[in-house]
C-alpha cells in the first residue's frame, strides 16, 4: 500500500467545465442504470486533467455529489489508486519505472538524472515549477527497459545521455518525441529478427 | 522454430498497420457470422478441444471456464470482462496486442461474448496504457461503424457493446475479483471465492473474465480448427504463446513461439543470448515476477510450458521471462521485487499486508549484509505464513519469488549475512527498532 500526500493548499471550488460535463455524462451511459458508481474512476481522471494534473478535495466532493455516492467512497478510490495525484505535480510528470526488469538495465541511473535536473526528492516540483518526478512500479514495457513515462507517453530504451536530453526539453516546456530512443521498431529484437521476415517490408 | 504461417499475431511488430482494412487483409473478421451461427456449444466445444489454457497466469482451461456460465440468461444479464490490466513485472505482451492487433481482440470479444451470452463487454485497461487505449478506442469506433459490433454485430443477430474501463495503477486489479470491484467503482480489493465470477461476478451477475491474449487467439482457433491449435506445443500445453524476454539479454523482445519451446532456444535464438554469454547467466524468472526463479542448471534444460515449469517448482505465469546475469546482485533484485509487492498489496488480508513489507525490509538488509544468520530461516518462515493465508493469489505471488531465492541462493545470502543476532552481543543497539518507522522516507 502506498501512502498519499494530500495537498495542504486546496482550492475552494471545483466544477466540471462544459466540455467535461458532456464527457462525464457520456461515460455514465457506458454503465447500466443504477450502477453509475462505476464511472467514479473515469470522472476522477477527468477532474485530474481539468485541474492541471491533480485532484483537489473539492473535486472529490463534487464527484461524490455528481454520482450520488458517499464522499468517503470517492475519497477511498482516489487514495487507493496510485495514478490519482492528490497534490500538485508539474505540467510534465515524469514517472520512472524502477522495478527489477528496468532496474537491472539501469533505471536508477535515470533516477539520478532526475534528481540532478528536476529536484532532489520525489514529487517535488522543479525550480521553474513545471516538472516533477517519481519512481513507480512496473509500467509494462519491460522489453524496452529502462523507460519512463511523461504524462501519457512512454520513452523507451533510454540511457543517461538521452534521458538528460529529454529532461532538459521537458524543463523548457517542450514535449519530446515519445517512443524508443535507440531507433528500435516497437518490440522487435533489434537487428536480430528471426520471425515474420517476409512481412517486414510488405 | 514455429513456422511463420502458424503464428497468430502476424502484426506483432506493426509491419502491417493496425487499422480495420489492414486487419481484414490479415484475415480478421472473415466469416465471423458463420462461426457464430454454428452455435454456442460448438464454439465452446472447439475451444475445449483446442485445449487452450488462459494466458493471464493461472493457465485455467478457457473452454471449461466458459462452460461455467449459465446456459440460459435468467433475470440477470451476463457480462464479459477482458483483463487488460497487465502489470506483472516482466510482462508486456498485451500491450502489443492492444496497439497492433486490436481487431483480433475485438473479434475474440464478439465470439466469446456470444458463447457466454453476454451483451456487454468491458475491457479493463491499465491506466498507464493511455495511448494504447486511444488506439483501441479507434479500433472499437471502426468496428461500430462497420457494424462488426453494436446492434446485430457482424450480422449474427447478437447485440454487443464494448466499453473500455481505465484502471489507475493498481497491480492487484489484475486479480479477477479485484478487477470487478474496481469496475463497480470501489477500491480494488479481491473478493472471497466461491461464489466464482462465472455465477456471481460484475454487479452480482454471471461474468466471464479472460485475459487479452486468451480472447485474441480464439478467432484464429475457430478459423484454423482446434486440431491445428492442439497440434502445436505439447499435450495439455497446446498452441502458441507470446513470450516477453527482458533483462540481461542482448536483444530483449516479444516473440510468439510454440508452447514447450526450450528456454535456452528462446533466449539464444530470439533474444540474442545472455549478456556476457550463457556462462554469465545467474538466474531466470520464467513467468513474471511472481514465479520462483530458475537457476542456471534448470534453465539449460527446461521447456516453457505450464506443466514442466510446475514440476520444477516454478510456473509459466504470463511468460514474462526476466534474465538476470552474474553482473547483478541477486539479493538486491529480489529486494526490489519484494518492494513491488509491498507497494502493491491491497491491504485487505493481514498476512500479505504486513508480510510483504516485512519480507522487503529483511531482504533490503540482507542485500547490505546487515541481517543475522537466523533471519534467513525467519524470512522463509514469513513466506510460509503468507502463502495460502490470503483471499487472493497475491499472497503466493509475493511469497514464491522469495522462496525461490532462498531455495537457490541460500549459500550466498548466508555468506553475506553470517553473524549472530545483535541481541546476543550485548551491544547498546536497540535490535528491535520499529522498522516501519524507517519506511517513512519512502512513503
Amino acid at each position: 500500500m502506498s501512502l498519499k500526500k494530500i495537498s495542504k493548499d486546496q482550492p475552494e471550488k471545483f466544477e466540471f467545465n462544459l466540455q467535461n460535463l458532456e464527457a462525464a455524462k457520456r461515460i455514465l451511459s457506458n454503465y447500466p442504470k443504477g450502477k453509475e458508481k462505476s464511472a467514479v474512476m473515469a470522472l476522477l481522471y477527468i477532474a485530474q486533467r481539468q485541474n492541471n494534473n491533480w485532484i483537489p478535495l473539492s473535486a472529490v466532493k463534487y464527484i461524490a455529489k455528481f454520482l450520488n455516492m458517499p464522499y468517503i467512497k470517492v475519497y477511498e478510490v482516489a487514495t487507493f489508486y496510485s495514478m490519482y495525484n492528490l497534490s500538485p505535480v508539474g505540467n510534465f510528470h515524469v514517472q520512472i519505472c524502477t522495478t527489477t526488469p528496468c532496474m537491472i538495465r539501469g533505471a536508477y541511473k535515470i533516477v539520478d538524472v532526475c534528481k540532478k535536473k528536476i529536484s532532489e526528492k520525489e514529487n517535488v516540483l522543479s525550480e521553474n515549477g513545471n516538472c516533477s518526478w517519481t519512481e513507480v512500479e512496473c509500467l509494462g514495457a519491460c522489453i524496452n527497459a529502462p523507460m519512463m513515462q511523461i504524462n501519457n507517453d512512454y520513452y523507451e530504451d533510454l540511457d543517461i545521455k538521452q534521458s538528460e536530453k529529454i529532461i532538459d526539453e521537458v524543463l523548457m516546456g517542450k514535449k519530446p518525441k515519445p517512443g524508443s530512443y535507440r531507433g528500435r521498431i516497437n518490440s522487435e529484437p533489434e537487428n536480430n529478427r528471426k520471425t515474420l521476415l517476409d512481412l517486414k517490408n510488405a | 522454430m514455429l513456422k511463420d504461417e502458424d503464428r497468430i499475431f502476424k502484426n506483432l511488430y506493426n509491419d502491417l498497420g493496425a487499422d480495420l482494412s489492414s486487419s481484414k487483409k490479415r484475415g480478421d473478421w472473415t466469416n465471423t457470422k458463420y462461426y457464430c451461427e454454428k452455435g454456442r456449444e460448438w464454439i465452446i466445444d472447439e475451444v475445449k478441444k483446442s485445449e487452450l489454457r488462459g494466458r493471464g497466469g493461472a493457465g485455467f482451461p478457457t473452454g471449461l471456464k466458459w462452460s461455467f456460465a449459465p446456459k440460459e440468461v435468467g433475470s440477470r444479464p451476463h457480462y464479459l470482462v477482458i483483463n487488460a490490466d497487465e502489470s506483472e513485472p516482466g510482462t508486456c505482451k498485451d500491450r502489443d496486442i492492444l496497439r497492433f492487433e486490436p481487431h483480433k481482440l475485438l473479434e475474440g470479444c464478439l465470439i466469446s461474448a456470444y458463447a457466454v451470452n453476454a451483451h456487454v463487454c468491458y475491457i479493463y485497461l491499465r491506466g498507464e496504457y493511455y495511448n494504447e487505449g486511444v488506439e483501441l478506442q479507434k479500433a472499437i469506433d471502426e468496428a461500430y461503424k462497420d457494424n462488426l459490433i453494436g446492434k446485430n454485430a457482424s450480422g449474427t443477430g447478437w447485440d454487443l457493446d464494448i466499453y473500455i474501463h481505465y484502471g489507475a495503477g493498481a497491480y492487484i486489479c489484475g486479480e479477477e475479483t479485484a478487477l470487478l470491484e474496481s469496475i463497480e467503482g470501489n477500491k480494488g480489493q479481491p473478493r472471497l471465492k466461491p461464489p466464482f465470477p462465472a455465477l456471481v461476478g460484475l454487479y452480482g451477475c454471471p461474468t466471464i473474465v479472460n485475459n487479452v491474449e486468451t480472447v485474441s487467439v480464439v478467432p484464429t482457433i475457430l478459423r484454423k480448427g482446434s486440431k491445428w491449435f492442439a497440434s502445436l506445443g505439447k499435450p495439455k500445453n497446446t498452441g502458441t504463446k507470446i513470450f516477453c524476454i527482458s533483462g540481461n539479454v542482448n536483444k530483449p523482445c516479444n516473440v510468439e513461439e510454440e508452447m514447450g519451446i526450450p528456454l535456452k532456444d528462446l533466449i539464444d535464438t530470439h533474444a540474442g543470448g545472455v549478456i556476457g554469454g550463457w556462462e554469465n547467466l545467474q538466474a531466470v524468472i520464467p513467468g513474471g515476477s511472481s514465479m520462483p526463479l530458475l537457476n542456471k542448471e534448470i534453465s539449460e534444460k527446461i521447456t516453457m510450458d505450464f506443466d514442466s515449469l510446475v514440476e520444477n517448482k516454478s510456473g509459466l505465469g504470463t511468460a514474462g521471462i526476466v534474465v538476470i546475469n552474474k553482473d547483478q546482485d541477486i539479493i538486491k533484485c529480489f529486494a526490489r521485487i519484494a518492494r513491488f509487492y509491498k507497494h502493491e498489496s491491497c491491504g485487505q488480508c493481514t498476512p500479505c499486508r504486513e508480510g510483504s513489507g516485512w519480507m522487503w525490509r529483511i531482504l533490503e538488509r540482507m542485500a547490505k549484509g546487515e541481517a543475522s544468520r537466523e533471519e534467513v530461516e525467519m524470512l522463509f518462515d514469513v513466506t510460509k505464513q503468507i502463502e495460502g493465508h490470503t483471499i487472493c493469489a497475491f499472497g503466493e505471488g509475493s511469497a514464491w519469488p522469495v522462496q525461490g531465492l532462498l531455495r537457490n541462493f541460500k549459500k550466498e545470502i548466508i555468506k553475506r549475512n553470517n553473524f549472530d543476532p545483535l541481541i546476543k552481543s550485548n551491544k547498546d543497539i536497540p535490535y528491535l527498532v520499529d522498522q516501519h518507522l524507517l519506511e517513512k522516507d519512502n512513503a
